[in-house]
């Protein structure tokens, strides 16, 4: 072999990498790879942590998974922070400005009652949200003429000229307001501000003014001028009562801590007598209190302060605050005031259950008001229908007989829900107790339903309250059909859409639960027909979406549920386009969740194509790219869930058709290109690398799809790699021309790769990009065959043509760095034997065969290379450059000693140029130089290598100094 | 130069009874000595009374009748002229809460035309240049519990418009019908009114039910008296037109300071009744009057 013209060193890929081919190493497969523990995570958080984390991880199970996603998913801190917050949450409510010892103190206090007791907290924006209003709203407080606070001991002035004085003294703070026009919101806000101003009252030291600021609001609730609102109102106010209660009895508490902190399980004595005489004041000057309401309220809401003054007091005071609320002349704001009562008797002395129970007879007797003429009178002012007011008392009836169903032993409830207004109470019975109760019972409750008198409260209602309760807890099996019969009958009887609707979504859950697709398409069929005419679904999205999310939490098999008749004339009501998108968001993520295996299904495949087809067919100029990103990747998801088997060219065909679907979407089109060339890989592995003339045809027509998709993406980077890829992968089906094409196709593109591209929004400059692209690019060339029609090392050379005439930035080496790593691979070609080939695939070592014309033509363009180097790297010995000259130097020395054959002395002499150059100016790394000696020393010892040693003594160290 | 001078009773109620001994300290508070020509403690009790301004005129003939009745009054020096230290210097004093020869001492009660008050007062003596100073602290006074049992006395009433005194056309009144009962009219002092009332019927809707509290002063003597009758409070107990035929709670708790054990003396007497006012939407104001007899047991 002609070593003469040959400048690159001779390599035997072989023995070298016997060389310095590892120790044979036992590994324990738990422990050692690195990306290990990142997989075991990812299969024990799979199925848990899926459904919390974004919905943007929407990959499906059987692909194989990918560690950086998978990891995430695992792990993420941000979803754990927002899951640890979530359960903080509802405490941090509760306490918005309590200390932590009063927190703690509260959390400990409110055991006996045990978490299965549904707390307030999540009743309260239930009840906000349910009772609104438009009507306008007012406030009315009088501070500071409140003629309940018993008369100072003025005694030389009379009594007239104390109350103009008293009155003068009210104008000046400006209390007395009349708040009049507020809009609900405004309303809640001015609640708020006066909760805010409680507290600064309190905080200031003025506790007659913050109690007055509680009477006034206690107040408030005896106004029931706008009685839908009254619900939410009561839950505005009692919540400053609640503030008002922690404050006061926090205060006491401390004022008891003074030595040590007063133990959870305190009794009276452990109280000192200052804490007492305090304590004792509060209660004096609320018994002095004029109005009937506030008295109660603000008794009520201090009454866990009894703890500091008797042991039994609580037990004696219960009885006598429910018999107060007799005076309470309307039954709408008794009720409210009961619920309130029993609330705080919850929180206080959860033992005492008779006060429950005779609070709720005593609403019972005050039952047959509300057919009373006063009631009556004030409904047609106001122009409420009794059905409507009757629901108003649903939260309060509601959360009394929950106090009292709870832990309580079994109760018979039919005797109550006779008589008059049966149905207001059956419905709380059905809300209130625990639905397993009502679902064993639930024969019996649609008797009852049956039964009660249709007047009020209708009837719809009382099967939605049953259908709730049926919804979370099973009735006997034997009963199912009967009760979802019965109670259908009543619903599908519902006049107005609005309320059918409401009804009707509860039942699909039981539906759902128990029954086939066939009684689910009745249902959905049933609800179609209620809800089309008129187009009366654009006022129920909601309820059908959550009739939607019903559905899919209980079938799982999305054959059986597509094949529901009536499913997708269900979606088809959802025509508004932010409501439709967002249903098949949610449908296609349950199926990334539980469609296992991928799935060639014609129900399927069309369903969720024409799913997925809304999804994307919702993209327009204005949406947002997070919003495209998340779309993309639920239909990536579904993409790869399909799979059609062996049978390649129909899944090939599905490509085409999903290409002309999905076109909008870059990541999806990517996603297609991918799964093409995958499908060419998979046949190539069917055939075991011998296509015969169909399967040789059949991956000319993949590697097509991807030609012609390829340019459509405009992304320039993807365009670039996948060229590049679909070119490996023509080359590895031996199809030439097809991978010139793509290799061709990736060089001419080139030169429109922008100088800077966003990268998450910022601009970056796409140098490195461009490098790793570049790098990797020459690696696959080593193994393109020439093109027999032109040129020697064709591609090779327009490659470099370009990366000659594209535009670098100004300053950068970036081009010589492309230059010096061409190098290593015009060597690796000189060699005899490759270092890596393609199966059934000749490249240049074959079609060559060491040609010494092919050689000097490889040797030509080094030297022109480095020639080019070298140029550059004068250019750089001015001041500010030098240390990138040294930085180039040294790696140009280093793929010289590498790849070089030193025994040519003007490659060893241009060696020690470049050490003694790239060491000129100190710059260099002195521990890298010494490491690289000692390495070309020990390379020295081999028997071929020892012209080293003498390059060896030619490269001096030199320290910095 | 500041001083701030402070009295604290030992008892954080403040209340004693005759023959205990009232104990606490002075409390004084400076930032440098302050010079002083010494501290004085006195203790008093007195009954002021007070003419109401509609009899002021008939009454003024006896003028001398009304001036202050002392009940106990003492004086002790506390400290010999000196300095107090800078800092915080507390000088603890007793005063026996005994009664001269026939006086009696009565409890603490604040009212409109009679007051009866004891109080602590402290002084403290500086040179010319320099105002005195002193500070007040009143203390609460309760009267030896009472020997006689209290047997409660229920007393039942029913309203009706024939009941009514005072009404000028009985035939324009609408008809109603309130029963109910006090659990007693002598009651403790320190325990609740209480009671119960129903609305059996009543044409008209009801607006409101209160209680009010009135206390009966008389101030005289031999020639004459003013009998004045005013309120202490009023509570509320039913609000809006109640559920017919429920019973509602009577319940009032006797404010502290504005009420005492009824009181009858040879100068002054103070009493207390309680009103039940029943207010009818068409603003009929219906009240049924209880004279109480408080005492302390």
């Amino acid at each position: 072999v002609s070593c003469l013209t040959r400048r690159s060193r001779g390599r035997n890929y072989e023995a070298e990498l016997q060389k310095f081919r590892p120790e044979p190493f036992l590994v324990e497969f738990g422990e050692y790879h690195p990306l290990k523990p990142i997989m075991v995570t990812d299969t024990k958080t799979r199925r848990g942590a899926r459904k919390g984390s974004t919905s943007s991880s929407s990959s499906s199970s059987s692909v194989p998974t990918d560690p950086l996603s998978s990891m995430l998913d695992g792990t993420d801190p941000l979803s754990m922070f927002a899951a640890a917050s979530a359960s903080e949450a509802p405490r941090m409510q509760h306490s918005t400005s309590a200390g932590d010892l009063g927190r703690r103190k509260r959390d400990k206090e409110e055991d006996p009652l045990g978490p299965d007791f549904e707390p307030w907290s999540s009743k309260r924006g239930e009840i906000l949200a349910r009772f609104t209003t438009t009507e306008k709203l007012s406030i009315n407080l009088f501070m500071g003429s409140d003629k309940g606070k018993a008369p100072s001991p003025g005694s030389a002035v009379s009594e007239k000229v104390r109350t103009r004085l008293e009155e003068l003294d009210d104008l000046e703070e400006g209390s007395q307001r009349e708040l009049l026009n507020l809009s609900q919101q405004d309303y809640a806000n001015r609640i708020e501000e006066l909760n805010q101003s409680l507290k600064e009252a309190w905080a200031a030291d003025q506790k007659v003014k913050a109690l007055k600021i509680v009477i006034q609001c206690a107040k408030l609730l005896s106004d029931t001028s706008v009685i839908q609102f009254y619900p939410s109102k009561f839950v505005l106010i009692t919540d400053i009562l609640d503030t008002f209660g922690r404050l006061v009895y926090e205060r006491i508490w401390t004022m008891c801590s003074d030595p040590r902190p007063l133990p959870d399980g305190f009794t009276v004595d452990d109280v000192n007598d200052t804490a007492k005489e305090t304590c004792l004041n509060w209660f004096f000057k609320i018994a002095s209190i004029r109005e009937l309401l506030p008295r109660l309220y603000v008794e009520a809401a201090i009454l866990k302060c009894n703890r500091f003054l008797s042991k039994t007091g609580i037990q004696e005071i219960l009885p006598r605050l429910t018999a107060m609320i007799r005076g309470i002349g309307d039954p709408l704001v008794a009720a409210y005031a009961r619920a309130y009562l029993c609330r705080v008797g919850m929180e206080v002395a959860p033992q005492l259950k008779d006060n429950l129970n005779r609070n709720f007879f005593d609403l019972l007797g005050t039952f047959r008001q509300i057919s009373g003429e006063n009631v009556q009178n004030q409904l047609v002012l106001q122009r409420v229908e009794v059905p409507e007011y009757l629901t108003l008392y649903s939260p309060a009836i509601n959360w009394i007989l929950q106090c009292i169903a709870y832990r309580a032993p079994e109760v018979n409830v039919s005797p109550c829900v006779h008589g008059s207004h049966s149905a207001l109470l059956l419905n709380s019975v059905m809300r209130a107790f625990r639905p397993e109760f009502v679902a064993a019972r639930a024969t019996d409750f649609i008797a009852m339903i049956k039964d009660c008198d249709e007047a009020g409260f209708p009837k719809h209602l009382l099967f939605g309250s049953l259908g709730r309760s049926l919804a979370c807890a099973d009735p006997p099996e034997s009963e199912r059909l009967t009760i979802l019969n019965e109670a259908w009958k009543v619903v599908t009887k519902v006049r107005s859409p609005q309320d059918y609707i409401n009804c009707a979504e509860i039942w699909v859950e039981f539906t759902c639960r128990h029954f086939t697709k066939r009684e689910v398409n009745t249902i959905l069929a049933d609800i179609i027909k209620h809800m089309t005419p008129d187009r009366a679904f654009e006022d129920a999205y909601p309820q059908l979406q959550s009739a939607i999310r019903k559905i899919l939490l209980y079938f799982h098999n999305f054959s059986v549920l597509f094949s529901i008749e009536r499913f997708l004339p269900f979606l088809d009501m959802f025509q508004k386009d932010s409501v439709r998108v967002e249903v098949c968001r949610s449908i296609t993520d349950v199926f990334l969740k539980n469609q296992v295996e991928p799935t060639r299904d014609p129900v399927i495949l069309n369903a969720m194509l024409h799913i997925c087809k809304t999804m994307h067919d919702s993209v327009n100029a204005l949406t947002l790219e997070d919003e495209k990103r998340s779309l993309a990747l639920l239909i990536i998801g579904f993409i790869r869930m399909v799979s059609f088997g062996r049978d390649f060219e129909q899944q090939l065909s599905f490509c085409v058709e999903a290409r002309a679907t999905f076109c909008n979407l870059e990541p999806v089109l990517v996603q297609l290109i991918h799964t093409v060339n995958q499908l060419a890989m998979e046949t190539r592995k069917v055939m075991k690398g011998n296509h015969s003339r169909k399967t040789a045809a059949f991956v000319r027509a993949c590697a097509a799809y991807s030609f012609i998709t390829i340019p459509s993406l405009s992304n320039i980077f993807s365009r670039l790699n996948l060229y590049l890829l679909s070119g490996q992968v023509a080359l590895a089906n031996q199809c030439l021309s097809q991978a010139d094409a793509f290799l061709k196709a990736a060089v001419s593109i080139l030169p429109e790769v922008p100088r800077s591209i966003s990268v998450e929004g910022k601009f970056r400059s796409s140098e490195n990009f461009l490098l790793d692209f570049i790098n990797n690019f020459l690696a696959t060339l080593l193994v393109v065959p020439d093109h027999p029609e032109h040129g020697v090392l064709y591609l090779v050379r327009g490659l470099l043509n370009m990366v000659q005439d594209y535009t670098w930035e100004d300053n950068s080496d970036a081009k010589v760095r492309v230059y010096t790593s061409a190098l290593p691979l015009l060597a690796a070609m000189s060699q005899e034997t490759y270092l890596y080939s393609i199966p059934k695939m000749d490249s240049n070592e074959t079609l060559y065969g060491g040609d010494p014309k092919f050689l000097s033509e490889i040797n030509k363009l080094c030297e022109t290379l480095i020639g080019q180097i070298l140029d550059h790297l004068k250019a750089l010995s001015k001041d500010e450059s030098i240390r990138r000259q040294g930085a180039l130097a040294f790696s140009l020395f280093g793929v010289v000693l590498a790849h070089g054959d030193l025994r040519n002395n003007k490659l060893s002499q241009l060696s020690v140029n470049l050490w003694n150059l790239s060491h000129k100016h100190g710059y260099c790394e002195t521990r890298m130089s010494v490491r690289t000696l000692e390495c070309i020393k020990h390379q020295a010892q081999q028997h071929d290598m020892t012209h080293l040693t003498d390059v060896v003594q030619r490269l001096a160290l030199q320290s910095r100094t | 130069m500041s001083v701030n001078l402070d009295i604290r009773l030992k008892r954080a109620n403040k209340v004693y009874h005759e023959g205990e001994v009232v104990s606490g300290v002075i409390v004084m508070v400076c930032k440098e000595a302050v010079q002083h020509h010494g501290i004085f403690l006195s203790m008093e009790g007195l009954v002021n009374l007070q003419l109401s301004s509609k009899s002021v005129g008939v009454f003024e003939a006896f003028y001398n009748s009304v001036k202050p009745i002392q009940l106990i009054s003492s004086n002790i020096e506390v400290a010999k002229a000196g300095k107090v230290p800078p800092g915080k210097t507390e000088i603890p004093f007793e005063f026996p809460l005994n009664t001269k020869s026939n006086k009696v001492l009565y409890e603490t009660y604040h009212g409109v035309f009679v007051n009866i008050q004891y109080t602590l007062r402290c002084d403290l003596k500086r040179s010319l240049l320099t105002k005195d100073l002193s500070k007040n602290c009143e203390f609460i006074v309760h009267c030896q519990p009472q020997k006689a049992k209290v047997v409660p006395m229920p007393v039942n009433f029913s309203i009706t418009p024939d009941t009514m005194q005072n009404v000028r056309e009985r035939s324009s009144l609408p008809k109603f019908l309130v029963r109910g009962h006090l659990d007693a009219t002598n009651c403790v002092i320190t325990q609740p009114l209480t009671g119960e009332l129903q609305v059996e019927n009543s044409d008209v809707p009801i607006k409101s039910i209160e209680l009010q509290l009135v206390r009966v002063e008389t101030c005289g003597c031999a020639e004459g008296y003013a009998r004045d009758a005013t309120e202490i409070q009023n509570i509320q107990i039913a609000e809006g037109d109640v559920c017919r035929s429920l019973p509602i709670p009577i319940y009032m708790v006797f404010p502290r300071l504005f009420t005492c054990p009824t009181l009858e003396t040879t100068n002054f007497k103070v009493e207390f009744e309680v009103n039940i006012v029943i207010v009818l939407q068409d603003d009929h104001l219906i009240t049924e009057n209880f004279p109480l007899k408080l005492c302390r047991i």
